[in-house]
């Protein structure tokens, strides 16, 4: 479901909801009126021009801001009613990518890569077991214990992405995950994120590249939102 | 108290993730260590000082309060029979519990450390000295006043009250020096771990970022800092408390000829309280630790 314009939002049907959501900063309005329904095993590209609000439109949505107006439902909970408490433990069902990685370096990347189990008190010997199938699966097996650093940058978006997994969340958010990889790397990492969608996570990607847009399509019906003026849309057929 | 119990089992119950959430070996940690062995030096040395002044203040209030001295001055004609007289009126007065006359072997002892062992006792006009020691209840001081300066002209009771009363003073005010001491170091100790932890946040307020981004709780967050405090404090407080003892011990003891600074070591059960001083220095810092990480992770909220 998508509002736009006051459109209407239905409650509790999404895992991540917007209700007539602005966003203000510094005095200027980044985001306004945005309803949105993120449906379980969605996939939705973000687009928009620089600056235009898609990293603050992703951190609504897994609660690093709160909205200044409406109401972000998280799992159907009220992002500004449950507390940060509340917010971290809904955080563990959305896992999350950034651009810039964002790794505690002085772990290995087997740790970086586990640390969501240990915050949420889960390391076990079978947790073990899903960390090596995991760090196969995103082809960093030999770099286990390498540091953050001492990655590439194509391996440190494979490192974020396998410790926005390992939780099994619910909901993947990508902040430009391709923005500092090659275009061998970045069709790697869509194909990892088109995996997990087939496995019912819902995806949204936050990026300016179309082509990765376009890639993406041909293989999963993907809702491509945009966000211009303030506003979230939902784009043009043309891509 | 019972809001404390989830932090401090935190700290000694180590979790895997979150004792290396925290990069390791960061300079304001060893400052905590350091601090915090300096703070329990100084500590222990503050509680030496405190026990001390309160035994001194026990043994001169002891040793004073119940002893009575009434000296005799009267030619040398009248001094046996004003003796005789005085020692008549102790035997009647209700609360004493012993009395004598100090011989002239005693009188030159007390004399002998001003005038030398040659004195020629009988050739002074020195005053015959009596030696009272009251019951627990005490007696009536001016009822014998009157009595005796109806009796004995020559006679004046002293009862150390003028001696005690600053002596007393001066020990209790000793010994609050001592606790008050003891107090600001706990401050300082807190101050210092707080600023420590302070910059610690801020300097992992990337660490703190990537915790938040994969589900940390305010509280997970905050125990791995105040786990990591609070052990160091613990640490180094332990080796300051352990370096403070030794040293105390090893200030000579003159005994009875000396003072409270010489007489500044543990006795008896006085020892079990500097065992007391690593747990409550990491208390301190588990406290501020505590109320710092709070604070910063409110700020970066």
């Amino acid at each position: 479901m998508l509002g736009h314009n006051n459109a209407a939002l239905v409650p509790g049907a999404g895992v991540i909801e917007f209700e007539n959501v602005a966003y203000s900063y510094g005095g200027g309005e980044l985001l306004s009126d945005v309803s949105l329904s993120l449906q379980p095993g969605s996939f939705h590209f973000l687009t928009g021009p620089s600056g235009a609000g898609k990293t603050t439109f992703l951190k609504l949505c897994y609660g690093a801001l709160l909205p200044t107006a409406g109401h972000v439902r998280l799992f159907d909970r009220d992002v500004t009613r449950i507390g940060r408490d509340g917010v971290a433990l809904a955080r563990r069902r959305i896992g999350v990518v950034h651009q810039d990685c964002q790794f505690l370096d002085h772990l290995t990347v087997a740790e970086n890569v586990a640390l969501p189990l240990g915050v949420a008190g889960e390391e076990n010997a079978a947790m073990e077991a899903d960390l090596s199938e995991l760090l196969t699966w995103v082809g960093l097996t030999n770099r286990a214990h390498a540091r953050p650093p001492e990655l590439s940058g194509g391996e440190r978006q494979r490192a974020a992405l396998a410790r926005a997994v390992i939780m099994s969340p619910d909901v993947i958010l990508a902040d430009e995950p391709t923005g500092n990889v090659d275009w061998d790397m970045s069709q790697r990492l869509l194909r990892l994120l088109l995996e997990l969608n087939r496995m019912g996570k819902t995806v949204m990607i936050a990026t300016h590249d179309l082509s990765l847009i376009r890639a993406a399509k041909a293989h999963v019906q993907a809702r491509v939102l945009r966000i211009a003026s303030r506003k979230l849309q939902l784009a043009g057929a043309d891509l | 108290m019972r809001r404390l119990l989830p932090d401090i089992r935190a700290v000694f119950v180590r979790e895997a993730g979150a004792d290396r959430v925290v990069p390791p070996a960061g300079f304001t940690v060893q400052l905590t260590l350091f601090t915090s062995a300096a703070m329990a030096f100084l500590a222990v040395f503050a509680l030496a000082l405190s026990l001390a002044a309160g035994r001194l203040a026990d043994r001169w209030g002891d040793e004073l309060a119940r002893s009575v001295t009434i000296r005799i001055s009267a030619p040398e004609e009248e001094m046996e029979r004003q003796t005789s007289a005085a020692l008549a009126v102790l035997e009647t007065t209700p609360g004493i519990a012993e009395f004598r006359a100090l011989s002239d072997d005693e009188q030159r002892a007390l004399l002998e450390p001003w005038f030398g062992a040659e004195l020629p006792l009988a050739q002074l006009p020195v005053p015959r000295l009596i030696e009272v020691t009251e019951t627990g209840d005490g007696f009536d001081a001016a009822g014998l006043r009157l009595r005796l300066q109806a009796e004995v002209p020559g006679a004046v009771l002293d009862d150390h009250a003028r001696w005690r009363r600053p002596l007393l003073a001066a020990a209790g005010g000793m010994r609050l020096f001592g606790w008050t001491a003891l107090i600001l170091i706990a401050a300082a100790t807190a101050a210092m771990v707080t600023l420590a932890a302070n910059a610690a946040l801020a300097a992992n307020a990337q660490v703190i970022a990537v915790l938040r981004l994969v589900g940390a709780t305010d509280a997970y967050i905050a125990a791995a800092f105040v786990r990591r405090y609070t052990l160091r404090a613990l640490a180094g407080a332990a080796a300051g408390t352990l370096l403070g003892v030794v040293l105390v011990t090893l200030i000579p003891d003159t005994g009875d000829a000396g003072g409270v600074l010489t007489g500044l070591g543990f006795q008896g059960w006085d020892w079990v309280w500097p065992v007391f001083v690593p747990p409550l220095a990491a208390l301190v810092a588990l406290l501020a630790t505590r109320a710092a990480a709070n604070r910063v992770l409110e700020d970066l909220a």
